[in-house]
């Protein structure tokens, strides 16, 4: 079977830009699904990190910033621990989320968090999530 | 040997309760630690951007001043900061680069090229007492109590801050600390799964929904109680719990403890060391029920 | 514009402000260099003593890196100062019922969660012209600790420069002023002696004394004012008026 990739659809600045940003070579990925299959939180994403990682590979990174999948991604780590090709997977995905968040763009904003919520979460929800979904 | 002690923030609010029985803990062991007099938020979660060393900023700030206050090490309770804590000071030994850079910027400090050793606790017990002399220091088995050993993300991952140095294979230092103390760790399908992180604050109902597969794998494997040491997780399994009753079925009422809760209360500390109150009702609650505590007088 | 020529050359030295070059003496502190060069403040000066946080300003030196901060009206002039004039620095307050709220970190958590977007950059530290351990008071308020907050940012006088200098975009100085306001009026031990005092006043200690001076012709009484015993400038923590009667 053969796909055709338009070279227009090819957004190398983009693909340069998560390399940069994740330090990954996103060509080492060989499509195993090892990472989609680990990650708990894939269920709910519509595209899952082995379907992300096949469209960077093709410079089609803008679907992949447009989908929750970035926001959905916990850090939890388990992708990069199981990747047999030693990709860091969860860098790829906060490269993703930096591209976003670069462009002065906030994915919560700390003061429309309801005031019971802030007196109820631990700092820690706060400190982290702010760091992941702040600019 | 000087250790250090690196709070962090909830634990000196939310989670009192695990900070005051692990310090209870180590004076009953002679163990001694002293609380870095400055520090600061380490971030709770590690930079993973290549180019971005302004968040690595605060972790390493705090390895400057245990650095500073003469300790060899620093040891840490909460898992999200020892998870930090330990990435950071691994990148200003290992990356010379960017810790010449990091030491540009804090033109304020003193440079750091990772003099300190990060330790999490549940390290510091195994290495400077060891399982078997644990053992021997218990004053109330915690028998019977059967525990789901829950470790998260933090502390295992990625391999190279993974707790319990040469484990290899599944972890197995929270089910050998947890023997030691007596109790039975159970086995637990999702011992090494993410609880939600954060989720909570942009994807509540999928955030739920994952601390909901952990409490309804804690359920499967018959405990009695989850065991974990980080006050996001605690609040995402035990303090949502109800919450997440209420909306997903098949979640069990267990109650979630921080590990050195059950130590305190294992090296027969008195149950106020353990500071219950902050926790679950259920949990002061079943330790009672287990003769492994008292209930407090007020009640009877 | 000032008459330079008549200053000999030794007594001036050039000075930057916003970016134009003017000589100006050497001894005199920014804010009366910058009103010697020619300009009027109607904002950005208050107190004229450094405490009233209106007249912060930043610079740079020639040849250095650095950021630096000082109060116009504190600090003098150094020779190639590159300088500027902060008087405000958008920082929003939140409203807030202080009568009703619990002094916890939960209710500043409520009001100003940005507090949680600290990186720890220490910017506002070094930009405080007060010496403020701005990040050491931020971070005591993100572990909760309202009384430590209030004791370190203790010497704040609401400049705004560390808000202008936070990565985070946090209005630092307007968390600690809540920090201090809820520890010093509801955690805080009130202070004994100023109780009693204000009960012994209440009584009616100086009822008499203000009957015999309400009674006094206007002369007299403006000659006991201008008369009276005043702590001499210098003086130690040992001096005492000669005359106690009112104590
Ligand atoms: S803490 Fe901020 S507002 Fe207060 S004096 Fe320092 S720089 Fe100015
Ligand atoms: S400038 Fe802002 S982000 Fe930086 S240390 Fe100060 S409060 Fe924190
Ligand atoms: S004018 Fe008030 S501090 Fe300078």
């Amino acid at each position: 079977m053969s796909i055709t990739i338009l070279l227009r659809a090819l957004d190398r600045a983009m693909q340069e830009r998560v390399a940069e940003i994740s330090g990954q070579n996103v060509y080492k990925c060989m499509q195993c699904g090892t990472c989609s299959s680990v990650c708990p939180m894939s269920g709910d994403m519509e595209i899952t990190p082995r379907q992300a990682m096949l469209l960077i590979q093709h410079g089609l990174v803008d679907p992949v910033l447009s989908s929750r999948t970035p926001w959905l991604c916990a850090s939890c780590h388990t992708c990069q621990v199981r990747c047999p090709r030693g990709i860091e997977v969860t860098r790829v995905m906060e490269a993703l989320r930096q591209i976003v968040l670069r462009e002065n763009r906030d994915m919560v904003n700390p003061r429309e968090i309801p005031a019971e919520s802030i007196a109820e979460m631990p700092q820690i929800a706060l400190v982290a999530g702010f760091r992941k979904l702040t600019s | 040997m000087k250790i250090s002690y690196y709070p962090g923030c909830t634990l000196k609010t939310k989670a009192k309760n695990l900070e005051d029985s692990a310090l209870a803990s180590l004076a009953a062991l002679g163990i001694e630690v002293e609380e870095l007099e400055r520090w600061n938020c380490c971030g709770a979660v590690f930079s993973l951007a290549d180019d971005d060393l302004i968040h690595q900023v605060a972790p390493v700030r705090d390895l400057i001043r245990a650095r500073d206050a003469g300790a060899d090490k620093l040891v840490t309770l909460c898992s999200q900061c020892y998870n930090v804590l330990a990435r950071a000071n691994k990148l200003m030994r290992e990356e010379e680069e960017k810790r010449e850079t990091i030491n540009l910027f804090m033109d304020e400090e003193v440079d750091y090229h990772g003099e300190v050793q990060v330790v999490h606790f549940l390290d510091l017990l195994r290495e400077t007492i060891g399982w078997d002399a644990l053992r021997e220091q218990v004053k109330v088995p915690l028998e019977g109590l059967k525990v789901a050993p829950f470790y998260g993300c933090t502390l295992l991952r990625p391999a190279e801050v993974a707790v319990g140095g040469g484990d290899r294979g599944a972890p197995h230092v929270l089910q050998d600390f947890l023997s030691a103390l007596g109790a039975t760790p159970v086995r637990f399908s999702a011992a090494e799964e993410c609880c939600g992180a954060y989720e909570v604050l942009i994807n509540p109902v999928e955030g739920m929904r994952r601390a909901g597969s952990v409490l309804a794998a804690a359920g499967e494997s018959h405990a009695d109680a989850i065991v974990l040491s980080c006050p996001l997780c605690e609040y995402n399994l035990g303090r949502k719990q109800g919450d997440i009753r209420a909306q997903v079925s098949g979640i069990p009422d267990i109650p979630v403890f921080y590990f050195t809760q059950l130590l305190a209360i294992a090296l027969g500390l008195d149950a106020s060391a353990g500071r219950f109150e902050l926790n679950m009702a259920s949990a002061r609650k079943l330790l009672q029920d287990k003769k492994f505590v008292e209930a407090p007088a007020t009640q009877v | 514009m000032p008459n330079v020529q008549k200053e000999t050359e030794a007594d001036l030295i050039p000075i930057f402000i916003m970016g134009k070059r003017y000589l100006v003496p050497e001894s005199l502190t920014i804010m009366k260099a910058i009103e010697y060069a020619g300009y009027q403040f109607i904002r950005g000066c208050g107190c004229r003593g450094g405490i009233c946080g209106a007249c912060s300003t930043v610079y740079r030196k020639a040849g250095d890196y650095k950021i630096y901060s000082g109060l116009a009206c504190q600090t003098v002039v150094e020779p190639n100062m590159y300088l500027t004039q902060i008087p405000f620095f958008p920082a929003l307050r939140r409203e807030y019922d202080y009568e009703t709220m619990e002094p916890v970190a939960e209710s500043i958590y409520q009001l100003y969660p940005e507090l949680f977007r600290c990186v720890a950059c220490n910017a506002c530290t070094k930009i405080c012209p007060m010496d403020v351990q701005v990040l050491d008071y931020i971070s005591a308020l993100k572990r909760g600790d309202l009384e430590a907050a209030t004791r370190i940012s203790f010497d704040c006088i609401q400049c705004g420069l560390c808000a202008s200098r936070c990565m985070g975009e946090l209005p630092q100085y307007h968390i600690a002023q809540l920090a201090r306001r809820l520890h010093g009026g509801k955690l805080a031990p009130r202070a004994e002696h100023l109780r009693q005092v204000v009960e012994s006043i209440a009584a009616g200690k100086f009822a008499d004394v203000m009957e015999e001076l309400k009674a006094l012709p206007v002369d007299e009484l403006r000659k006991l004012y201008t008369e009276r015993e005043l702590e001499p400038a210098m003086s130690d923590e040992q001096w005492r008026p000669s005359n106690n009667a009112g104590l």
